[in-house]
């Protein structure tokens, strides 16, 4: 037993937290001062970018334009049920093909893995033109779902893969355990190795939102119609070649931080649940 | 194995019915139209549009004409300018960041966590704008903040010159990036049984200690991991570049990579027609340089890590 | 917070503008017999919306009109994708010269010639949109730009300088207003590199190779980019670079115009499009003069660039009402309709048209004064590779950025064309 003395402890301490702070601040400062700007006139944000609005500066002129402009509310909702949704199956059909490699041995294991594992590889963009037919082809062309299926497919490879190692780690003694008390391999996976990839699912399903959430090409792509836009899509209309109307662009990129920072905070305490319960087993 | 041998005595259905909704998806709307385009690297299009067969045609034109060859290498070589800042600064900060949250004792690391995390939620639409805000010479944000700490000489238009514009925009996305990496370890480093820390504390050994003896080995193979998929993820890289940039990649090309110049080719840029053809062949090569990077790091590297932490 | 009040925010607007939404949402879905017009001018969605499209349906209340555009950045590619998937609008807007060429014979373009109202252009103006054998025009042009300077008169009062008319002019107002104020003599940035070849190059340029004379010589190869009038133009641009914005060199387009729309600047190289932004942004009066003739040249010339066609999908369902909409485009009314809209972007065809806005009708008094030409690498220079245009952006920001001297530059797009193209080898 050698408890340290209390002064290095807390200096160790008082460290810790003035690196983890100073860093939590270079993190914040570049966003807080986009907001702090979409609410400044004009004036005030070219002649003193860093202060914080005035009387003298304060303007919401940027919100007005936006908001009037455009279907934000509409485009709001897209973003939403297209990242809802393209989570939800990726992370399910994720789950269950990580577990069919990384919890039995077959022949094509190995290969499938592969196969499963091209996708990290190739930007799914190099696709387009064929995606594109395919849309078509099957009559989804301007809809949600063709965005859903194709954000699927290029989320899929990547969970699937950090789920398998991680699955790959889960003790096999549990899994023989409840086979020889005559469990049905589906029940194994749903109620035993489900449980215990929480932490991961949890950590893949923030890094599937993200490029979902922030795809600005195939919206660009496979819709047409302002009833199926996404939020990315519409925000990018503000920061066109052309566009210097700062005030506009500045409270659109605000009006696109905010719902990202909600459906973070949902999945946040999700995602700190999921992982005390993994460490906790 | 012993399990297998259970039930492999019949046909496992189950093993089938977890993997085909999501090969199925998958090869739809991935392997298909991924093929269908890099068939499209063995022939050429005409005025009108029509594919003629050219064989490996494109693939010499891209190495040995020097109007594509010079590009490519350029790309190539920013290209791994751009993993390597990614290795050197993005990955040891997330790990320092991670071993930090994850000490028992520190308070607020979900505030703390949240906070890192928020610049990867955005989109580069805004990452992108507000670094040039910042960093434009214009409207002084970095000179004011320079000045502050007395080192406004310093100061010069970092995005602008051949020589800085591509560590500075590397830097930007390791600021955008840093917290997946920060995460991933994250996560793994509170897998680590405590039994196995706490003896060790016990015993006399400090934080730091049992960091680089105890939790360090176990999370190798997680290093693994995030380092496969940085460099994974540097080799598609596009879209900052292509925001702060643009499809150019200037100054003097000094600014782009595989994914800026696949871009242009493909799609073409401003005069410049795109070509299917030629975008399938560079296409074709960005995904073998990335599978050879990923099968030399799975053979080498991981395979030996797995094996010694487990 | 931010949300909340965002929400409240978005609710007052609704119900105050609710006519407005509800007709947007329902016009959502198209249906059969709306056309879809695709652009990348998403800055002119307001005017589209607001004036255009009423315009048209005072007439025709049964065809219904959709502008839909995209960012500028993203136009190209994008619109080649759609027009190969057959998700495009049924009116595409063109760009000038091979991009839509390479539509037009990919067939996804139709001819325009037999739309009513064709005869009113001239041949130069349709010569951006026609195949090179000049039997087939594919878009019916909407709009030229002309290239100049905008200065901020208040700076030229308060310092007391005179509008330059020849170059050595123009270096001493630069100079007097380097001395004597704080203001950013020319705002310019290399960043975005097309500022240096379009506003700089390409605007002081044809009064040095004499306008169409010195691009048609390139055309057949009696003129190179080595001859002295391209270095010189070149040599010209260099000598701005010591006036530039602090910091230029990471200066953006949008930091350009704000550095002038602001007041901070007094000398803008410009294109005419931009006089609609900062007649929007700008609250000082401010002017326009030409590019300023080189030493000993009497004659001047002016870039007058056709910059926007309209044409039709050719596997558009509504072929008939895009058909009427196309000769709409080339009425007098529309000409005069969109010229004021928009000012800046000139009607091309041959109707006389009044012009309210005083700056716009400056850029369009040179033509009666100076030659106009057109950008010289547009037309059949770029088909190659390396490209030439992309190549003229490269060296004239490298020439701006001082990494490159005029002859280097001249001598590497000269290289460039050498390589693929006959007439210079």
């Amino acid at each position: 037993m050698s408890s340290k003395p209390l002064v290095q402890k807390s200096l160790s301490a008082t460290l810790v937290h003035g690196i983890l702070i100073c860093y939590s601040i270079l993190a914040l400062w570049p966003i807080f001062l986009v907001l702090i700007n979409s609410f400044k006139s004009r004036k005030g944000i070219f002649n003193d970018p860093m202060a914080l609005p005035s009387a003298e500066t304060f303007s919401t002129i940027g919100f007005d334009k936006v908001l009037g402009r455009s279907n934000f509310d509409v485009y709001f909702f897209n973003s939403i049920t297209v990242t809802v949704l393209t989570l939800g199956i990726t992370l399910l059909i994720g789950a269950m093909a990580a577990w069919a490699l990384a919890g039995y041995k077959y022949k094509l294991n190995t290969l499938l893995a592969f196969y499963l594992a091209i996708g990290i590889m190739v930007p799914i963009r190099l696709g387009t033109v064929s995606i594109l037919k395919l849309v078509v082809a099957m009559g989804l062309m301007n809809t949600l779902t063709a965005l859903v299926l194709v954000y699927i497919a290029m989320s899929l490879p990547l969970t699937i893969f950090i789920l398998s190692e991680f699955m790959q780690q889960i003790p096999n003694d549990l899994k023989e355990a409840a086979r020889c008390d005559g469990v049905s391999e589906y029940r194994i996976f749903f109620q035993i190795i489900l449980p215990l990839t929480r932490p991961a699912i949890a950590t893949v399903g923030v890094f599937t939102m993200v490029p979902v959430w922030n795809d600005l090409w195939f919206p660009l792509i496979l819709t047409a119609d302002d009833s199926v836009r996404t939020v990315t899509l519409g925000v990018q209309q503000f920061v066109g070649q052309y566009v210097t109307d700062w005030n506009s662009v500045l409270a659109s990129l605000t009006l696109a931080i905010v719902p990202v920072f909600i459906l973070y905070i949902i999945f946040s305490r999700q995602l700190i649940r999921g992982i005390t319960a993994g460490a906790v087993k | 194995m012993p399990g297998f041998a259970k039930s492999g005595k019949r046909f496992p259905t189950h093993i089938v019915v977890f993997l085909a909704p999501a090969v199925i998806v998958y090869t739809l709307f991935m392997i298909y139209p991924l093929l269908d385009s890099l068939r499209v690297s063995f022939y050429t299009p005409d005025d009108t549009g029509a594919l003629s067969f050219v064989g490996l045609g494109n693939y010499e034109t891209l190495f040995f004409d020097e109007n594509w060859s010079k590009g490519f290498w350029n790309a190539l070589s920013n290209n791994f300018i751009l993993f390597a800042i990614h290795m050197l600064v993005q990955n040891p900060i997330g790990l320092l960041l991670a071993a930090l949250l994850s000490l028992p004792t520190v308070r607020g690391r979900n505030i703390y966590r949240t906070a890192m995390f928020l610049p990867t939620m955005m989109s580069v639409v805004i990452i992108g704008f507000v670094w040039q805000l910042i960093l434009n010479p214009l409207w002084g944000v970095a000179e004011t903040l320079l000045d502050i700490i007395g080192m406004v000489d310093y100061f010069q238009p970092w995005l602008g010159q051949e020589s800085t514009a591509l560590v500075t925009i590397s830097l930007i996305s390791v600021w955008q990036f840093v917290g997946i990496p920060m995460m991933l370890i994250y996560a793994a480093l509170l897998n680590i049984p405590e039994e196995l820390t706490e003896a060790a504390i016990i015993d006399g050994a400090n934080h730091w200690q049992v960091f680089w003896r105890i939790k360090f080995p176990l999370i190798l193979p997680t290093l693994g991991i995030v380092s496969i998929l940085t460099f994974v993820a540097n080799f598609n890289a596009f879209d900052l570049i292509y925001a702060i940039k643009g499809g150019l990649a200037g100054p003097n090309f000094a600014t782009d990579i595989m994914g800026t110049f696949f871009y242009r080719v493909l799609f073409g840029f401003q005069l410049q027609m795109g070509s299917n053809g030629m975008g399938a062949t560079v296409a074709a090569m960005m995904f073998l340089i990335i599978l050879t990077g990923v099968i030399i790091f799975f053979f080498a590297v991981q395979r030996r890590l797995l094996r010694h932490s487990f | 917070m931010t949300s909340i009040t965002g929400f409240a925010r978005k609710g007052l607007m609704l119900a105050a503008v609710a006519g407005v939404a509800t007709s947007m949402l329902a016009s959502a879905p198209v249906a059969a017999g709306t056309l879809k017009i695709e652009s990348w001018r998403n800055d002119d969605l307001q005017i589209w919306m607001d004036k255009i499209i009423p315009a048209f349906n005072k007439m025709h209340a049964d065809i219904k009109v959709v502008f839909d555009p995209m960012p500028p950045a993203d136009y190209n590619s994008a619109i080649n994708t759609k027009l190969a998937g057959g998700t495009s609008g049924d009116l595409v807007t063109c760009r000038p010269f091979d991009a839509s060429l390479a539509l037009y014979k990919q067939g996804h373009l139709t001819s325009v010639n037999n739309i009513k109202g064709m005869e009113n252009f001239s041949s130069v103006a349709k010569s951006a949109w026609t195949t090179d054998d000049g039997k087939v025009t594919f878009c019916v042009p909407m709009a030229s730009v002309i290239h100049g300077f905008i200065y901020n008169k208040e700076i030229f009062a308060e310092l007391g300088l005179s509008v330059p008319k020849t170059e050595a002019e123009f270096m001493a107002v630069v100079k007097a207003v380097k001395a004597k104020s704080k203001y950013t003599p020319i705002a310019l940035g290399s960043s975005d590199q097309w500022e240096a070849a379009t506003m700089g190059f390409q605007n002081i340029g044809p009064n040095y190779w004499k306008g169409e004379a010195g691009r048609q010589a390139l055309i057949d190869g009696s003129a190179k980019y080595t001859d002295a009038a391209y270095v010189n133009t070149w040599k010209a641009l260099a000598a701005w670079a010591p006036y530039m914005g602090k910091g230029y060199k990471a200066q953006k387009y949008p930091d350009t115009q704000n550095l002038f729309s602001l007041g901070r600047a007094a000398i803008y190289p410009a294109g005419s499009w931009d006089i609609n932004t900062f007649n929007g942004q700008a609250d000082f009066k401010f002017g326009a003069f030409p590019p300023p003739t080189p030493a000993g040249q009497s004659d001047c010339y002016i870039s007058d660039h056709t910059d926007i066609g309209l044409g039709i999908n050719a596997h558009s369902k509504n072929m008939k009402d895009a058909e009427v909409f196309m000769s709409w485009v080339a009425s007098a009314e529309f000409a005069e309709l969109y010229a004021n809209a928009l000012p800046g972007f000139f009607p091309l065809s041959n109707h006389k048209v009044s012009l309210k806005d005083p700056v716009a009708q400056e850029f369009v008094n040179w033509r009666g004064k100076c030659k106009s030409t057109i950008r010289n690498s547009y037309q059949i220079l770029s088909r190659g590779k390396p490209n030439l245009e992309n190549t003229l952006w490269n060296v004239s920001a490298q020439v701006l950025n001082g990494s490159m001297t005029p002859a280097q530059a001249a001598a590497e797009a000269e290289k460039g064309l050498k390589g693929w193209y006959k007439p210079h080898q």
